[in-house]
């Protein structure tokens, strides 16, 4: 079989800076230069940022899952002393509109509810006070009259309702949000001649990204100039920030939006909209700078980012060689009450639903349905990490029910490496790899073969060790086509998601970069300084980071879809080239040489083969900001040393108009494998985890540390997902894990100790230096390769795990049925 | 609601302050005396990023009011190094990359000083006790292991070196 060809060619690669270069600093384990205040407890992060005068506010929250909103009494709350302001959604809806939604058509939602509530949690009167303390017991005294509406929880039954139990009736009498079928290849034809076709019905659960500092937002209103300054925690906000003026009823260059780092956010923090807008409509009401951070309840239950919660009907088609050729799945998946990003969590699923695997075609009937809970956002996969679950769990059905090894089975259906750049049937490119060499490193890292010979050892002693193994993708750097490339509606223009930088070099020499997006536990500071060091040949000490507001910022994405670091290094790599060029311009003045002649060398620019004859960047730059006049006239040399670049996405083309072929829109594609051992104890459903080897390519790597850190952190969540973690929400739509006591996120004593990481470099031919993007990987591959360990530990029983999470009861309650069948 | 004076000691300097009885210490040391080293991640004693120490013994500053540290020493992360010259255990943290986006981070390092206090010489089953209570979102806990025991490691050098 060879790789399907698909009429829209390939863009010829813009890469400018080859992989394999001898590097000084890209590749090296530096150490982070974001630590050193973390460390001291100087981060300044959201809730440290105070404002002359501030007042605080706190949301009155549904206890109902659906309702109207009969009446609110706000009066014994506004006579409260020390309160300024209660407003309810009505009161709200007067000065500030909807929420930015990206869905079309859209789901009208508000920072406060108005008329109704659609789940547990979500706002309905705010408080502002001079104190936190205050807003809460101001909260306490809102008296609000509810009438019950039907609940709708399970996303299947959901499908169904009608009458009163329909959320947005205004959008049509249905809780479907939207359906589209996908066909992309001869699927029909391949389920027809298949050997044999293995079905599976597959659950993947609602969790979240939880990071331990939650959403916050600090407004301030000028009502001279009509400008508000927000400071906040979001990533987005030199992407689409400007929609959130929309919200605000103000022009765009009235909303100055202020980075501050955050605390974790593995996606959750993407796009803040209810705490932003929340923030500046009581500023604005209020004439006072407001903050309002979000307590971990609040952050539970009504946060922007429940993530994928997705019931599959899978089928997979064999031929008679025993190669994957078609993919068949329906999926409903549940979008909680409100619909911020659409369908996107498919599109980005979309880009490699295939996995590694050579299969052709495939079918995907999407059914969004809406019911009582707190709305979907992001989370480490943006919804890719549920297609690596359900590919990964039918390949080991498959290799079981055809009585092959599970790893053998998954070699002879790898595309091959001589089969790059490979075109998958959607239409998604993926750029590079070499997956059997990836597979055969975690075998030699595992110690594979001696793993199943302990295996077998343990068994005769009553115990049951298991061995995952799971080859997963890694998508990454996205392309904005896949916000509507879904839509039913025809979309837009072929559509960049950029990454802008700043260069700065003052007249010391120093360095100033500027970025558009604010670290949130990634090492964006490290990274930067790594490559613009390299591309400068200068110290790291010389450079700092800094983060632009939107007021300031050029035209930037942030982090998401582990597109940072490559884009970052393109976006570094044109301002150092533009950097360079100036440096050796005014150095040949100086040097009375021709700039072609010159050459940067440890901070300084000298004659090429004539040490000694040099100036320091120090000198150049003070030259370049004072001195100008002393050079030649020439138009396009001006005073200063700086320099501004966009990068554009790499490697992207248009959908189809009828969708049967989606277009390159996550092209760079990594790639692991992931082997844990595990050990059940039958009677008590406990997993434990005795080794765990992750090997990832995520082409060439700036920082093997950092890489690595994201990889085990990722893994922690993986193992979260997989076994612990829930929001788990009753047949009343309650939801009984509105706790850490309840939420329940690994500690140290639930995750290897030992997780052993390694790493093959197949470099990208579009990114510069062939970089790849590694964010999300761990929790990628984490969940599939735990299930498929369980299930090997508890092969003598014949459980199959086809719903996570896997806690020690639902386990037990697995064993006791396999029991039970085996008589 | 009557408010009561204190007097706490905090990073060694002595602190009088008028507070609401219902003031959480960690509110008390983040917004009344601006150490907001001490982060706030759950509120309801579960994830130890607002772990300080009192009279030496790490105490969840969010399960805890002002009122009761009254004439007692707190220590917060901002009584260790600053960035000119850093304690051991944070250099530990930095050269094994126990931290990523850094909010758990003053819980972990507090949960560190009282463990090596009381034990400069801890097994992995002491450290994994110590750090036991607190989440990470961030790292899988495998290199906050590993910079704890480069900490008994860093430390132990000096001692050697002063002896």
């Amino acid at each position: 079989m060879t790789a399907i060809s698909k009429s829209s060619p390939i863009p010829p690669s813009r890469q400018r800076e080859r992989p394999g270069q001898q590097f000084k600093w890209i590749g090296k384990s530096i150490k982070r230069v974001e630590d050193p205040r973390l460390l001291t407890g100087q981060g300044r992060y959201i809730d440290d940022i105070d404002r002359p005068n501030m007042l605080h506010a706190a949301a009155l929250r549904s206890p109902h899952a659906h309702a109207r909103i009969v009446s609110i009494d706000v009066s014994a709350a506004v006579a409260l002393p020390g309160v300024v302001a209660v407003l309810t959604g009505e009161d709200i809806a007067k000065t500030t509109g909807p929420l930015p939604c990206f869905a079309n058509p859209p789901v009208e939602q508000r920072c406060v509810a108005v008329g109704r509530v659609r789940h547990v949690g979500e706002s309905v009167a705010v408080a502002v006070a001079e104190s936190r303390y205050i807003a809460e017991d101001a909260v306490d005294l809102i008296r609000v009259n509810y009438a019950e509406l039907p609940t709708v929880v399970d996303p299947e039954a959901a499908v169904h309702v009608t009458g009163d139990g329909v959320l947005h009736p205004d959008r049509g009498p249905t809780n479907i949000a939207h359906r589209r079928s996908f066909s992309f290849g001869p699927v029909k034809e391949d389920f027809a001649n298949a050997a044999r076709i293995i079905q599976r019905r597959l659950r993947w659960p609602r969790s979240g990204s939880q990071p331990l500092e939650t959403v916050g937002a600090i407004a301030e209103y000028d009502g001279g100039s009509g400008k508000f300054t927000i400071h906040m925690n979001s990533s987005m906000y030199n992407y689409v920030g400007w929609t959130l003026a929309l919200s605000l009823g103000v022009p765009a260059h009235k909303i100055n939006l202020v980075p501050t780092i955050a605390g974790g956010s593995f996606g959750s923090k993407l796009f803040t909209h209810k705490v932003i807008t929340l923030a500046a409509t009581l500023a604005r009401a209020c004439g006072r700078p407001v903050k309002y951070i979000e307590d971990r309840i609040d952050n539970i239950m009504a946060c922007d980012n429940h993530g994928s919660d997705r019931v599959y009907d899978a089928e997979l088609a064999l031929d008679k060689d025993n190669q994957m050729i078609g993919l068949r799945c329906k999926v409903i998946d549940d979008y909680g009450a409100y619909f911020q990003f659409g369908v996107g969590h498919h599109g980005n699923a979309l880009s490699q639903i295939v996995g590694p695997y050579r299969i052709r075609s495939v079918d995907l009937d999407i059914i969004a349905v809406m019911t009582n809970k707190c709305q979907q956002g992001a989370y480490r996969g943006f919804g890719s990490e549920v297609a690596n679950f359900v590919i990964e769990r039918l390949a080991d059905a498959a290799a079981d029910e055809l009585g092959l090894d599970r790893l053998e089975f998954r070699r002879n259906n790898f595309i091959r490496p001589e089969q790059f750049p490979y075109k998958i049937p959607t239409g998604n490119l993926y750029d590079s790899g070499n997956y059997g060499v990836v597979l055969d490193e975690a075998m030699r890292m595992l110690d594979y073969t001696g793993w199943r010979t302990k295996q077998e050892e343990y068994r005769k002693q009553g115990r049951y060790i298991g061995i995952g193994i799971a080859t997963c993708q890694e998508r990454s750097v996205f392309s904005a086509t896949e916000f509507w490339m879904l839509n039913n509606e025809p979309g837009f223009a072929l559509t960049s998601s950029p990454e802008g930088v700043s260069v700065k070099i003052d007249p010391t020499g120093k360095v100033v970069v500027s970025l558009q997006a604010p670290f949130w536990g990634n090492s964006p500071e490290t990274m930067a300084t790594m490559i613009l060091a390299e591309q400068l040949q200068i110290d790291p000490a010389d450079i700092s980071i800094t983060y632009s507001d939107s007021e300031h910022g050029l035209a930037g994405t942030g982090p998401g879809g582990s597109r940072y670091t490559v884009m970052v290094a393109g976006a570094l790599v044109g301002a150092a080239n533009i950097i360079k060029e100036k440096l050796l311009r005014v150095a040949g003045h100086m040097l009375e040489a021709a700039p072609h002649d010159l050459e940067l060398r440890g901070g300084k620019v000298g004659v090429k083969g004539v040490p000694g004859m040099e100036k320091s960047i120090a000198d150049i730059a003070m030259h370049a900001h004072f001195f100008r006049l002393s050079m030649p006239d020439d138009p396009t040399l001006t005073s200063g040393l700086d320099a501004a670049y966009t990068y554009d996405h790499p490697l992207t083309t248009l959908p189809s108009d009828d969708r049967s072929d989606l277009g390159i829109f996550y092209p760079i594609m990594g790639h692991m494998c992931h082997m844990p051992v595990v050990e059940v104890d039958p009677n008590t459903g406990k997993v434990s985890f005795l080794d765990y080897v992750a090997v990832h390519d995520c082409g060439t790597l700036v920082n093997p540390m950092t890489l690595a850190g994201h990889v085990r952190g990722g893994i922690a969540q993986g193992i979260g997902t997989a076994l612990y973690e829930q929001y788990h929400y009753d047949e009343n739509g309650q939801l009984l894990t509105a706790s850490y006591a309840d939420y329940l996120i690994p500690t140290v004593h639930e995750v290897p100790q030992n997780v052993r990481v390694g790493h093959v470099e197949t470099p990208s031919p579009y990114t510069e230096y062939g970089i790849k993007g590694g964010g999300e990987g761990g929790r990628m591959g984490a969940p599939p390769a735990v299930c498929a360990a369980i299930e090997d530990a508890l092969r003598p029983f014949g459980v199959k795990i086809d719903a996570m999470p896997v806690t020690p009861a639902k386990l037990r309650g697995l064993i006791r049925a396999a029991e039970s069948l085996a008589g | 609601m009557g408010k009561c004076v204190i007097s706490v000691n905090v990073n060694g300097k002595v602190y009088e302050r008028t507070v609401e009885p219902r003031m959480l210490l960690s509110d008390f040391l983040r917004h009344e005396l601006s150490l907001t080293g001490t982060h706030v991640g759950c509120e309801h004693g579960v994830c130890g990023s607002c772990t300080v120490l009192v009279d030496g013994m790490t105490t969840r500053s969010c399960l805890c009011f002002a009122v009761q540290v009254d004439g007692q020493n707190v220590e917060t992360v901002e009584s260790l190094g600053r960035i000119e010259a850093m304690h051991l255990i944070q250099l530990a943290f930095w050269e094994k990359h126990g931290l990523q986006c850094g909010f758990c981070t003053p819980g972990m390092l507090m949960c560190t000083v009282e463990l090596l206090r009381n034990n400069p010489n801890p097994d992995r089953e002491a450290i994994l006790e110590a750090i036991g209570g607190n989440l990470c979102r961030c790292t899988g806990y495998q290199n906050i292991i590993a910079s704890v025991e480069r900490a008994v490691e860093l430390l132990q050098t000096k001692e050697e070196a002063a002896s």
